[in-house]
């Protein structure tokens, strides 16, 4: 067939003593024509598999089985000259960050003529004509041509990336989460332009993505990939209409949907197990919640439970008959099936029936001065909150939407007096903010609370979860005593679900949603009455 | 009878060791400082040049255990005591250190460099190169005696070396059986394998200094005629105080100042900036020139508040300690500056700042435990350089007291030797392979730690 | 630009007058003109009128930083600090203690430092990073281990020895060079090559091993993996890619010290006999001569400045982008 066929991929990666196996035995093709997506959580192989395809593992990594053929060529076995050719002619990657992934000191057009020159043999005036067309095959105006990356929106950034792996008219495309690190606007447009590329010039597209929602608009058939394993591999339709493998039915049932607004969500207990993990039997035995004795001794096989439908679980040994699912409707109600029954929704109690918003903002703010000059006067304003007014109510959630860098972030952390507002007021439960200083704002800060976007950076690698929960506390409800900050700050981890011995550790110890929720808790606990 | 002498730089070292203790105590319960230690410990080369430094630091902590004969008693008068401060390992290598000939002789020399009139049994006087006073003073007839003695007492020195070694290994054994650890010990990874094979060399050579160093001047006498050995040994407390005090006086102005730059900015960065772009722009052999040059003067002029010789060069070398620590402290500031910048951003700093945590705590708790191993690996980085930066500074006249051994002194008494025939090539010798190994140890240590500790130089060197 | 360039200048002056008043509060404070004047007359000339002659001689007969002898603005102004501060910054030394002047000094003296310091600055340059580059293009091979080895084992030398080393070898044993010396002309080279020959020796573990870093630095970011992925050959990738971003934190590192190469090496220069501004700067501090100690760490000082500046400037040219605002 045409096309990239993988087979029986197995990647090892020695690192120090020890041996990570991040790719382990994944099988899959990639024909003309046709965009397949490889779905995952991070940590589970997914990229690792793209750059043994390319054979750009990174140092340490190598490919102990499986080949990878472009029909009659094995990739694995070409020479490293040969291979050379192949890759960015024939098959190309584009990459995960625009921001990281061009040549900072070279412009876009030198760095596209790099590849006709490699594949093409286009140089000089010939090369510059030829960019110029691929710059425009991109939606990008050949003015861009000029211009060092530092100078595009990560959206360029993105297209001049994809006009560079156009450059040697490739016929499998691969492309490692391209829109992850963009904003969702540009998210769209970024995936309609690689929709649009693959049908034009009879690609294939490889899409390696997490995202659900990306996957189901783009790809014709979906692989989906778990701790280094293909566990279902079926055509779009027939995965998004009847999920076979338990992961992928938990995928979609932890999946917020305007429909199942109000309800409880489902959530995926535990995390990816590491490409260091030792397996006996089936390796989502300890996350999946249809697990049964066989799961724990015996490896699954790839069983086809209906045509062109794979998945690696004993369920689908016997055909497509899943004892969980309730009739095999919609992916989605047959994942509800597996869900936690939904909560009623909560009623809004209201204190006393005050009718004060709890949250006032007012007009706010935020310029920052520019400076230029000699004596550096301030020349102008960098307005990064302008005039901003809105309300919170009680048991209210109010969504702020808008792409990065329009400045909603300042807007939280001016709110908070963590930068000092220009203008504008901020009135909490009916006081002021502004006028407070020191220590009652202080105390005004402990009952409003933020948590911040990345768990990773909103928690002191170097304290233990215990002392970062009591710290807080300290300096909030000074009145406490150690004894009694220790003994909240196990219940305040007892309500999030986290294990009582959570307090001797240390965060990095946690998967990134339990230290979104530490952090959470961490912040959000001394609300009124506390 | 002797009377404990603590000088100035011995006082400093027992605070340095008493930090170094707390700060492992410290680290101990800190899993993101002791991991990495960990791992610096169980590379070879970590394993194998943590001993080598231990081995000098011994012979340095030996040397700064500091001492005063009593004088024979006179009646009645009050017990009297020596002017001569002597240490440990002076006491230790009494026979090196009384082993004095007139002038060089070479290694395992048993005549003297130069020619003397000797006068002989027959009164006749001869013009020859006279037998040494001390190195191999025990051999009836030089010619056929040197190498069956060397060689006896040689192998006698290398089996005990052996001995030793099997002692400790065996040792080993007993203490992991407890701990129910059943492989032998050079079995157990390449570190241990590492590490028992530089004790395995040490022992040996060892083992061969003790055999022989009494007998004979197996690194050869100097110009004085002191034996060089005893030289390199003296000189290595030198190099070691100045490569750990100065750090010691460095850190509180590097911490403090670049925290506090990185954290408050405005106008107190501005200020430190101001400071260090002012201290950074004097060259810096020649500030240290002119600081040393002016507590030169002083000491002289203050000459009578030293009872000892050693006290005045203790001084002068705390007053170089001090200098390179007052000039040195600008590079890891600016490090600490950039660092703290970038972490004060970040959100857990933020976070606290939203609890309203205090700028004390937040600076202790929060910035000083993020940054400590950029300290570490500054400070394993900088010894090396500084002990480098000590030869060159006595070379220059701006270094320690030219009386005190050291090794930028033995080279600079060596160097033009050079030009001598045969040339006098064993002081300078001694002083490459001491520096050398020290230098080198300290520098593959660094390189270790830094891999250990510095999430960005994975991989490196 | 250019009032980025014209606030570095006036940026400049507090420094100068920082590294004056410390140089002066080094000297004076702790070593008076009196006792100056004790030191240079000897201890059998020392009368109190001869130190007072001493001093009016050598100007130094003034308060050091308050005159309260004098009116209004001359009580600051009419002092040895101000009066040798601002002599300095019409780039006035005056006379070093044997009467010389040191700027005469400084303009001949500078020409042999030139000759052996910029010869090293650029070849070195060029040797090291070439070396780095083929320990890089070896990477994890025994070659790059050993490179690496070998630098950490010559860094770990002292610079001493790699003077007495060459003189030794290249002097005594096989007589290429005099050993040490000068002579002015064509018949320079003679006595140049040798510590040329060693500075470049002495650094080379140092700087490849540090350029080396840089260089696999590089290599860890997406932008290669790009490149590789583009299918350019591994040679294109490390010369083109990884040398050209390299390149900005190498050249503009060593930028701050191109002013400096006037100034040349205390050490290569005392022990070769090379009559330059090292060997000046050493002779003076070893015969206590604090006027030229003083003007030569004001030069330095300056030199400094100016090659900070001169690295900014530079970061523009290398990387584009960087805009001095």
């Amino acid at each position: 067939m045409k096309g990239l066929r993988l087979d029986n991929l197995r990647v090892e990666i020695v690192a120090g003593q020890r041996t990570l196996v991040p790719v382990d035995g994944v099988s899959f093709a990639v024909g003309a024509d046709e965009c397949v997506a490889l779905l995952g959580e991070s940590g589970c192989g997914k990229s690792m598999t793209a750059l043994a395809l390319m054979r750009l593992l990174p140092e340490g990594g190598r490919v102990t089985a499986g080949s990878a053929r472009f029909e009659d060529v094995d990739l694995f076995g070409l020479s490293e000259a040969a291979m050379g050719e192949v890759r960015g002619g024939r098959l190309a990657m584009i990459f995960q960050e625009p921001q990281t992934s061009l040549n900072p000191v070279m412009t876009v057009a030198e760095q596209i003529a790099e590849a006709l020159a490699a594949h093409r043999n286009l140089n000089g005036a010939a090369a510059r004509v030829e960019a110029g067309r691929l710059i425009e095959a991109v939606g990008l105006t050949p003015d861009k041509l000029d211009t060092y990356p530092f100078q595009l929106s990560g959206g360029q950034r993105q297209r001049a990336l994809i006009a560079m792996m156009l450059a040697g008219e490739p016929e499998v495309l691969i492309a490692d989460e391209p829109t992850t690190a963009l904003d969702v606007t540009v998210q769209a447009q970024i995936l309609a332009l690689l929709k649009d590329l693959q049908r034009q010039r009879g690609m294939g597209l490889l899409l390696i993505t997490h995202d659900l929602d990306v996957a189901r608009d783009m790809a014709d058939r979906v692989a989906v990939m778990y701790a280094g394993q293909i566990v279902e591999w079926a055509s779009r339709d027939a995965l998004y209409g009847a999920p076979a493998h338990p992961y992928t039915q938990k995928l979609f049932a932890v999946l917020p949907r305007p429909e199942r607004r109000g309800e409880r969500l489902d959530s995926l207990p535990g995390r990816v197990p590491g490409p260091d993990a030792a397996f006996v039997g089936c390796r989502f035995a300890d996350r999946c919640p249809v697990v049964f004795e066989r799961c724990r001794s015996e490896v699954p096989a790839f069983h086809e439970p209906r045509p062109g439908h794979f998945a690696r679980c004993h369920l689908a040994e016997n055909g497509f008959t899943s004892p969980f699912a309730d009739g095999g409707g919609g992916g989605i109600s047959l994942a509800r099936g597996l869900a936690t029954p939904p909560n009623p929704p909560q009623r809004l109690v209201t204190v006393g029936g005050a009718v004060d918003p709890m949250l006032d903002v007012r007009e706010l703010a935020v310029h920052f001065p520019i400076r230029k000059g000699l004596f550096k006067r301030t020349v102008g304003q960098v307005k990064a909150v302008d005039g901003v007014s809105l309300t919170v109510n009680a048991g209210e959630t109010l969504a702020l939407v808008g792409e990065s860098g329009c400045g909603k972030t300042t807007l939280a952390r001016a709110v908070l007096r963590l930068i000092e507002p220009t203008g504008g007021s901020v009135r909490l439960l009916g006081e002021g903010l502004a006028a407070l200083s020191g220590e009652s704002l202080r105390r005004k800060r402990a009952e409003m609370q933020i948590v911040f976007q990345d768990p990773f950076a909103s928690l002191n690698p170097r304290m233990k979860i215990g002392a970062i929960l009591e710290e807080g506390m300290a300096a909030l409800l000074p009145e406490l005593d150690v004894a009694e900050r220790r003994r909240r700050g196990a219940e305040l981890l007892d309500q999030v679900g986290l294990p009582i011995d959570a307090t001797g550790r240390y965060p990095h110890e946690f998967s990134g949603g339990q230290r979104q929720r530490v952090a959470m808790r961490a912040l959000w606990r001394f609300r009124l009455g506390c | 009878m002797i009377k404990p002498v603590l000088l100035w730089s011995d006082a400093l070292i027992l605070l340095l060791l008493a930090l170094v203790a707390t700060g492992l105590w410290l680290a101990r319960r800190n899993e993101t400082l002791r991991m990495p230690l960990r791992q610096v410990m169980a590379s070879p080369m970590g394993a194998s040049t943590g001993l080598l430094l231990a081995i000098y630091a011994v012979i340095g902590l030996l040397d700064s255990v500091h001492y005063v004969e009593r004088l024979p008693e006179v009646p009645g008068k009050s017990a009297q005591y020596s002017g001569e401060v002597r240490s440990a390992l002076d006491a230790l290598l009494t026979p090196l250190r009384e082993n004095v000939e007139k002038t060089y002789s070479a290694p395992f020399a048993t005549h003297l460099y130069a020619k003397e009139t000797i006068t002989g049994p027959d009164d006749r006087e001869t013009r020859d190169f006279p037998r040494l006073n001390r190195g191999g003073q025990h051999l009836a007839d030089p010619e056929t005696d040197f190498w069956p003695d060397v060689l006896k007492r040689g192998g006698l020195g290398v089996l005990a070396g052996m001995a030793v070694w099997l002692v400790v290994m065996r040792l080993e054994t007993v203490g992991e059986k407890k701990r129910r650890e059943k492989r032998p010990p050079w079995q157990r990874g390449k570190s241990n394998r590492a590490f028992l094979l530089t004790l395995l060399i040490l022992c040996l050579v060892s083992g061969l200094l003790v055999a022989l160093a009494p007998h004979y001047h197996i690194l050869g006498s100097d110009k004085v005629g002191q034996d060089v050995l005893y030289l390199a040994l003296k000189s290595v407390r030198t190099g070691l105080l100045i490569g750990s005090l100065t750090t010691l006086i460095m850190l509180p102005f590097a911490l403090s100042m670049g925290i506090a730059a990185g954290y408050f900015g405005g106008r107190v960065d501005d200020v430190i900036q101001y400071l260090y772009t002012t201290l950074n722009s004097i060259p810096g052999v020649l500030l240290i020139a002119a600081s040393v040059l002016v507590v030169q003067v002083q000491i002289e002029a203050h000459a009578a508040l030293f009872d000892t010789a050693a006290a005045r060069s203790d001084v002068r070398l705390l007053a170089l300690c001090a200098i390179l620590g007052l000039t040195g402290w600008t590079g890891l500031a600016r490090l600490l500056r950039a660092e703290t910048l970038k972490l004060r951003e970040l959100e857990f700093v933020q976070a606290a700042r939203a609890f309203g945590v205090g700028h004390g705590r937040i600076l202790l708790r929060h910035l000083l435990p993020n940054v400590m191993h950029l300290v570490l690996i500054t400070v394993v980085i900088d010894f090396s350089g500084l002990v480098l930066a000590e030869a060159v500074l006595s070379y220059v006249g701006v270094g320690v007291d030219p009386a005190m051994i050291s090794f930028g002194n033995m080279i600079n008494g060596a160097r033009l030797e050079l030009a001598r025939e045969p040339v006098v090539w064993w002081q300078l010798a001694a002083a490459f392979v001491f520096m050398f190994v020290l230098v080198l140890a300290a520098n593959l240590f660094a390189d270790q730690v830094r891999d250990a500790l510095d999430p960005k130089s994975k991989g490196r060197a | 630009m250019l009032n980025y360039i014209v606030r570095r200048i006036l940026y400049a002056i507090p420094i100068l007058l920082g590294v004056n008043l410390l140089t002066f509060a080094l000297f004076f404070m702790v070593n008076t003109p009196d006792d100056m004047a004790r030191i240079h007359l000897g201890v059998k000339h020392v009368t109190p009128e001869a130190i007072v002659g001493w001093k009016a001689e050598h100007g130094y007969d003034k308060p050091l930083f308050y005159n309260g002898a004098a009116d209004g603005l001359e009580t600051v102004s009419d002092t040895l600090f101000t009066e040798k501060s601002l002599k300095l910054f019409a780039l006035d030394f005056g006379a070093a203690d044997d009467g010389r002047d040191i700027a005469r000094e400084i303009g001949q003296r500078m020409w042999p430092s030139l000759a052996i310091a910029l010869p090293t600055f650029l070849v070195g340059l060029l040797a090291y990073i070439s070396f780095a580059l083929l320990l890089v293009f070896f990477r994890g091979t025994p070659l790059d281990t050993a490179g690496v080895i070998l630098c950490v084992a010559l860094m770990s030398i002292s610079g001493l020895f790699y003077v007495i080393g060459g003189q030794f070898l290249m002097g005594k044993l096989w007589h290429w060079f005099p050993i040490s010396g000068y002579q002015p002309g064509l018949d320079a080279w003679k006595f140049l090559l040798m510590p040329v020959l060693v500075s470049l020796v002495a650094g080379i573990g140092d700087s490849a091993r540090f350029y080396r870093a840089l260089f696999i630095e590089e290599i860890g970011k997406d932008y290669v993996r790009t490149a590789r992925a583009k299918g350019l050959s591994e040679l294109r990738v490390l010369f083109r890619h990884i040398l050209g971003n390299a390149m900005i934190p190498i050249l503009t590192g060593v930028v701050v010290v191109i002013p400096r190469l006037f100034m040349g090496s205390l050490i290569i220069e005392s022990f070769f006999g090379i009559p330059g501004l090292g060997s000046y700067t050493i002779d003076a501090i070893q015969a206590q001569d604090f006027a030229i100690v003083r003007s030569m760490v004001f030069l330095g000082s300056l030199l400094y400045i100016v090659g900070l500046v001169l690295t900014d400037i530079s970061y523009t040219v290398v990387d584009p982008r960087v805009r001095l605002e």
